[in-house]
C-alpha cells in the first residue's frame, strides 16, 4: 500500500466533507433569513440588524461561506438555539451511547449473518438454506421502528422481562441492539451465502478437498479468508444504513443517542444542531469508506496493486 | 419453473390484496378515517370483544381504525409510487446524460451521485425538513429524490456499454442526434435495470416515508399514513396493541411482497442471477 493510495483516500475524505458541509450551507441559505426565525414577527428593524450583525448575516455570502468553514474547522458548529449553549454541547454527550448502540448491533449482526450464510451455502439448496434465505427477505422487508414495538410488546408489557427504553442498565442495550442489528444480519446471511457459493466453486477449494482438508478447516482457513473482501464492504456499506437506523431506533427506545437528539432537533429546528449532526454523519461514513479501501489493500494485496498500475 | 411462479404468485397476491384494500375499502365501513366520535373511544376490535360497527375498533379519539388504514394505506402506496417514479424517471435522465457527456455535466452528474451516496439519505431528509419546514409538496420531493442515484449509477453504466453497441455507432454515424439515440436505442437496452432497482426502491420508499411519519416528520395530521398510524399508536401500546400492530403489519406485508416480487422479477430479468 502505498502512500500516495493514502494520501488519495484522506483527499477524498476531506472533499466528501467539504461537500456536504457546503450543501448544507446552501440549504440553509436558500431557506430564507435565519434571524426570522429567532425573532418574533413585530420585532423593529433595530432588533433584526443586531441579530443579523451578531450571526454575521450582514455579511456577503462568501464571507459568511468561509467564516462558516473556518468555524468548522475550528470546531466552533455554532450556537443550539434550545439551550443557548455551543451545539456541540449538545451532541458530545450524545456519541458514546450511539457507538455502543451501533457496535453492538453490528456485532449481533455479523455473529448471527455470517455464520447462518456459510451454514446456508455449505448446505446449498436444503431447508436450512431455504430458511436462512427467507429470514434475510424479512429482515430487508421489516420496518425497524415496528420490530422494536413488537419487542417493546412482548418483551416488556406482555413478559416483563426487559425495560422498554433508557440507558440506565444494561438490559436496556439488547432489544435496541437486536431492533437494530436484524436487519444488517439478513443482508450479511445473504451476502455471507453468495460470496461462500462463489468461492466454493472455485479450483482452489476442489485443489482444497482433493488433498484432504477437513471441511470445518475448509471453511475457517479458505472459504472465510476468500470471503472477507466482500463482507468488509457490506461492513462499509451498512454504516449508512446503520446510522439511518439509529435514528428510528433510538426514537423508539428513548436510547439517549445522537440519533433522537436529530429527531428532537429537527422538530425544533434547531439548525446548529442538525447541520453538525449532518456534518458528523458523513465524517463518520466518509472514515468508513476510507478504511473499507485501505482494508482492502490489506485483506487481498491484488486489490492494491491492481490499483496502482491501473492509475498508471 | 413451478418454483419462480410460487415465488411470484404468492407476494402478487399479497400485494394485490393490500392494492385491492385500498382502492375498495371503502366499502368495508362506513365511517370516515378522520371523523372522531367521543362516544366510541378506544373501541376494541372484534377479535378482542368488540362489535361489528368497529371492526377494527377505534382509536383515543373515537375514530375507525378501519377506514384510517384504508386512507392510510392510499397515502403510504400514492407517495412511494410517485416517489419511485419521480426518483426513477429523474436517475435514468441524469444517467443517460451522464453516460453521454465527457464534460463538466457529466462530472457533475457523477460527482452528485458520490455526494448523494456519501451520506445517509434518512439524515439528508431530516436536515431538510428541519431546514425547510415540513409540507407535503417538500414531502413528496425528498420521496423523489429517495434513490434517484442509484438509478442514475446504474443506467449510466448501462449506457456506456450501449453506446459501443455496433447498431448505436451506426446511427451516430447516419447523423441521428443524441437525444434520440438515447430515446430509441439506448433507453430501451437500460430498462430492465431501471425496472429491477424500482422494485428495490419502492419498498424502501414505503420505509423512508412510514419511518418518517412515524416519526411524526412526515405526513401531518388531519391526513394519515401507515407510519403515522403505527406512530399514534405506540402511545397506546400497553391498552391497545392493535392500533400500533396492524398498521405495521400492513407496512411489512406491503414491502415483503414488493421485495419477493422484486426477486423473482430479476432471477426472470437477469438469468445470470438465476444460479444463487
Amino acid at each position: 500500500m502505498s502512500l500516495s493510495f493514502v494520501l488519495s483516500k484522506l483527499l477524498r475524505l476531506v472533499l466528501t466533507v467539504w461537500a456536504a458541509a457546503t450543501l448544507v450551507f446552501i440549504m440553509l441559505r436558500l431557506a430564507g433569513d435565519p434571524v426570522a426565525a429567532m425573532v418574533p414577527s413585530d420585532a423593529p428593524q433595530i432588533v433584526i440588524d443586531r441579530y443579523r450583525e451578531r450571526f454575521g448575516l450582514d455579511q456577503p455570502f462568501i464571507i459568511q461561506y468561509f467564516a462558516y468553514l473556518r468555524g468548522i474547522l475550528s470546531g466552533d458548529f455554532g450556537i443550539s438555539f434550545r439551550t443557548g449553549g455551543p451545539a456541540w454541547d449538545m451532541v458530545a454527550p450524545r456519541i458514546l451511547p450511539t457507538l455502543i448502540l451501533t457496535g453492538t448491533a453490528t456485532l449481533v449482526a455479523i455473529v448471527l449473518g455470517v455464520p447462518a450464510g456459510m451454514l446456508a451455502a455449505a448446505n446449498h439448496n436444503s431447508p436450512f438454506d431455504r430458511l436462512v434465505m427467507s429470514f434475510s427477505v424479512f429482515g430487508f422487508a421489516m420496518p425497524n421502528f415496528f420490530l422494536g414495538i413488537l419487542l417493546i410488546l412482548l418483551f416488556t408489557l406482555n413478559w416483563r422481562l426487559l425495560p422498554s427504553g433508557g440507558f440506565e442498565h444494561p438490559q436496556s442495550l439488547i432489544m435496541p441492539a437486536i431492533t437494530l442489528g436484524l436487519a444488517s444480519a439478513g443482508a450479511y446471511a445473504r451476502l455471507t451465502r453468495s460470496a461462500v457459493l462463489e468461492v466454493l466453486a472455485s479450483p482452489f477449494m476442489r485443489t482444497a478437498r482433493a488433498n484432504g482438508v477437513p471441511p470445518l478447516r475448509r471453511m475457517t482457513h479458505h472459504v472465510l479468508r476468500a470471503v472477507l473482501v466482500p463482507l468488509v464492504t457490506l461492513a462499509g456499506f451498512s454504516i449508512g444504513a446503520l446510522i439511518a437506523g439509529a435514528v428510528v431506533t433510538e426514537t423508539v427506545f428513548a436510547w439517549p443517542g445522537i440519533g433522537r437528539l436529530l429527531v428532537t432537533s429537527v422538530t425544533e429546528r434547531d439548525l446548529a444542531v442538525v447541520q453538525l449532526i449532518v456534518i458528523l454523519a458523513a465524517l463518520t461514513m466518509a472514515i468508513s469508506n476510507m478504511m473499507v479501501d485501505l482494508l482492502y489493500g490489506w485483506l487481498d494485496p491484488r486489490i492494491g496493486t491492481r490499483r496502482r498500475s491501473g492509475a498508471g | 419453473m413451478a418454483r419462480w411462479r410460487l415465488g411470484f404468485v404468492i407476494p402478487a397476491f399479497l400485494l394485490g390484496l393490500v392494492i385491492a384494500f385500498a382502492i375498495f375499502g371503502d366499502f368495508l365501513t362506513p365511517h370516515d378515517y378522520g371523523t372522531s366520535s367521543l362516544l366510541n373511544r378506544n373501541k376494541p376490535p372484534v377479535f378482542a370483544g368488540g362489535s361489528w360497527a368497529y371492526p377494527l375498533g377505534t382509536d383515543g379519539l373515537g375514530r375507525d381504525l378501519l377506514a384510517r388504514l384504508v386512507f392510510g394505506t392510499r397515502i403510504s402506496i400514492g407517495l412511494a409510487l410517485v416517489g419511485t417514479l419521480i426518483g426513477a424517471v429523474l436517475g435514468t435522465v441524469l444517467g443517460l446524460i451522464a453516460a453521454r457527456s465527457n464534460n463538466l455535466i457529466g462530472a457533475l452528474i457523477v460527482a452528485g451521485i458520490d455526494l448523494q451516496a456519501a451520506v445517509p439519505f434518512m439524515i439528508i431528509a431530516l436536515a431538510t425538513l428541519a431546514i425547510f419546514g415540513n409540507s407535503l409538496t417538500l414531502f413528496v420531493v425528498i420521496l423523489g429524490l429517495y434513490g434517484w442515484e442509484n438509478y442514475a449509477r446504474l443506467v449510466r453504466g448501462s449506457a456506456m456499454s450501449a453506446h459501443t453497441l455496433p447498431f448505436v455507432e451506426a446511427a451516430r454515424s447516419i447523423g441521428v442526434g443524441a437525444m434520440t439515440i438515447d430515446r430509441r436505442h439506448i433507453l430501451p437496452t437500460v430498462f430492465n435495470v431501471v425496472i429491477v432497482q424500482a422494485t428495490l426502491n419502492f419498498p424502501q420508499t414505503i420505509l423512508l416515508e412510514s419511518g418518517l411519519s412515524f416519526l411524526g416528520l412526515g405526513i401531518q395530521p388531519p391526513f394519515t399514513s401507515l407510519g403515522q398510524l403505527l406512530g399514534e399508536g405506540r402511545d397506546s401500546l400497553g391498552r391497545a396493541w392493535w392500533l400500533a400492530v396492524v398498521p405495521g403489519t400492513l407496512i411489512f406485508v406491503t414491502t415483503l411482497s414488493v421485495s419477493l416480487l422484486g426477486d423473482a422479477l430479476r432471477d426472470r430479468l437477469d438469468p445470470t442471477m438465476r444460479r444463487g
